[in-house]
């Protein structure tokens, strides 16, 4: 499948603004757009708004490892109900400071999608409604998902 | 002592007919389909706000994914939505195939479009069994799973497993189907427009059904693409999409079929788009055993596919990477990916990230049945609490797939 459509999306959101593009990576047939954390509401705006991805298809944090730096990325995998397209907006985020702006208000599935990356990586939405626990429980210590957190966790877990 | 119970009277009174009060409905109710946990508040019968609360079934199945290599990550996902064990199977694969890069021959391909319609139309028949349940008709439920039964025999024998079954792999699938399989399968094919009439006769037509699910779980169409809903929910808010056709995989885009959409956006909309929508199933399934041709259903990747017994008796190489998959695994190529398909309940997608090495670096699954319930306290708002149920059973969820 070729990615000429996509390219437009991509030449469309540096001519709005220089700045909003880091890189591009053009893989797979599948075209993946890196954006400095403090833009991408802007950027999933201006795609929603001008370009037709009407739907957030999914968002979903991903853990590189303790050693890396930044060590955490979050996709939001953009699809449009108009055109058929999807388009990857890639984040990074530094472990000391793993916040990034929510997207509940553009798209409500965004919700509990930044929930479940919330309580399973550790990585804070702000200005999110209701930034809880979503699939562990709410006393749960730690982020389950992350790479040094081990897989049969720290100690056995009781309900009680 | 006369005034004070005077006095008591009316408070008691006002208290019952002002106050909200909360209930938590599961998560052991039978109406959940599984372990959901909802906090309604409500006044009177009519539901104020809802909490899905989910988690229950959580089993950290996306970290075993990191633990696991390749191919051993396909059992993990039978267990996802284990209503479309299939679907998940070609989920994964197909983002593993889509990393590594490799073609599949035609028949594997014909053969998991046939098996994933087969096995959509055994998730509708759940959906639809346990839907009138909820709503208080009994049969229908034996009924529904005496065909999918059926189709649990007829992947039984190609697979060796009824809900487990792992039958695609990385590369195609794990056999081919055994001898008979079509005769069988036609057989089904030829049964099931009697049963489909039976449901219509039942279900359908019948005004108890009708008026428990019309102009109920309203979601119009702006709202449920913000939520995210996609499949028969979607659908049946006017949405013309699916990704059968629009996101073609696995040569969907050679069948000829139609996709329902109903405009109704609610319970009886999207009840409607599913019951035609097993007409649809039953049409692509003929449609693939009519292309059904003899050739091979692994890909020409020796260092990915298991060999055949066979040939690992007769040639040295074989049995040298049969050993090299087994005990290490392939190295798949640096990359990511997202693959899309749509399941029975929506759009199940895959998000596949691979560091080069013979396990993922991370597996991520978009659940249909996730996103879908997450538009739940919208659909129930102002509805009476009798009515959730129903709304519930028009989403078609399944927890295992939301909690992973």
């Amino acid at each position: 499948m070729g990615t000429e459509k996509l390219q437009e999306f991509v030449e469309a959101l540096k001519t709005a603004d220089q700045s909003w593009v880091s890189s591009v990576a053009d893989a797979l047939g599948e075209v993946t757009v890196l954006t400095p954390r403090e833009h991408v509401r802007a950027v999933c705006e201006f795609l929603r708004d001008n370009h037709g991805f009407d739907m957030l298809a999914d968002l979903c944090g991903c853990d590189r490892g303790p050693e890396e730096d930044p060590r955490f990325e979050v996709n939001y995998h953009l699809f449009s109900t108009v055109h058929y397209q999807r388009l990857r907006i890639k984040v990074e985020l530094t472990e000391d400071d793993a916040v990034v702006e929510s997207v509940t208000t553009l798209w409500k599935t965004a919700n509990w999608h930044e929930r479940e990356t919330y309580d399973l990586l550790g990585i804070t939405f702000a200005a999110h409604p209701d930034l809880r626990r979503i699939l562990l429980p709410s006393d749960f210590d730690g982020h389950a998902l992350r790479k040094d957190y081990p897989l049969r966790g720290y100690e056995p877990y009781s309900l009680t | 002592m006369s005034t004070a119970v005077e006095n008591l009277e009316p408070e008691i009174l006002d208290e019952s007919i002002d106050s909200q009060m909360t209930i938590s409905m599961g998560p052991q109710h039978p109406s959940t389909h599984g372990v959901l946990r909802l906090e309604l508040v409500l006044d009177g019968e009519t539901v104020v706000s809802t909490i899905p609360d989910i988690g229950y079934l959580h089993t950290g199945m996306e970290k075993l994914f990191e633990y696991k290599k390749y191919q051993q990550g396909i059992v993990i996902t039978d267990r996802m939505d284990y209503l479309n064990p299939l679907g998940n199977n070609l989920a994964y694969v197909m983002a593993a195939e889509k990393l590594l890069q490799i073609e599949i021959p035609e028949r594997a391909q014909v053969i998991r479009v046939l098996m994933c319609e087969l096995q959509r139309i055994a998730s509708h028949m759940v959906w639809l069994g346990t839907h009138c349940l909820d709503i208080g008709a009994m049969s229908v439920f034996f009924y529904c799973f005496r065909q999918r039964e059926k189709i649990l025999n007829l992947i039984e024998s190609a697979s060796g497993g009824r809900m487990t079954p792992s039958y695609f792999r990385i590369g195609g699938l794990m056999m081919d189907l055994p001898a008979g399989f079509d005769r069988r399968c036609k057989q089904f094919l030829d049964d099931f427009p009697d049963a489909m009439d039976m449901f219509e006769t039942l279900v359908t037509g019948n005004p108890i059904f009708q008026s428990r699910t019309k102009e109920i779980g309203y979601i119009k169409k702006e709202d449920a693409i913000s939520w995210g809903l996609t499949g028969p929910c979607l659908r049946g808010s006017g949405v013309e999409l699916d990704l059968r056709v629009h996101n073609p995989y696995s040569g969907y885009e050679n069948y000829d079929f139609e996709i329902p959409v109903e405009t109704g956006c609610d319970v009886w909309a999207r009840f409607r788009v599913r019951m035609r929508e097993l007409y649809e199933c039953a049409k692509i399934v003929r449609q693939a055993l009519e292309r059904l041709k003899p050739g091979p259903t692994k890909a020409d990747a020796p260092k990915v596919v298991l060999p055949d017994r066979d040939d690992m008796r007769k040639h040295m190489d074989s049995l040298i990477h049969h050993f090299l998959i087994v005990a290490e695994g392939f190295n798949v190529p640096e990359g990511e990916v997202y693959h899309a398909i749509e399941a029975s309940k929506g759009e199940l997608g895959v998000y596949m990230k691979s560091n080069g090495g013979p396990k993922p670096e991370r597996v991520h699954f978009r659940g249909p049945s996730f996103v879908n319930l997450s538009a739940l306290p919208d659909m129930v708002e102002g509805e009476l609490i009798a009515d959730v149920v129903a709304v519930i059973g028009s989403l078609d969820i399944v927890l295992g797939e939301i909690d992973r």
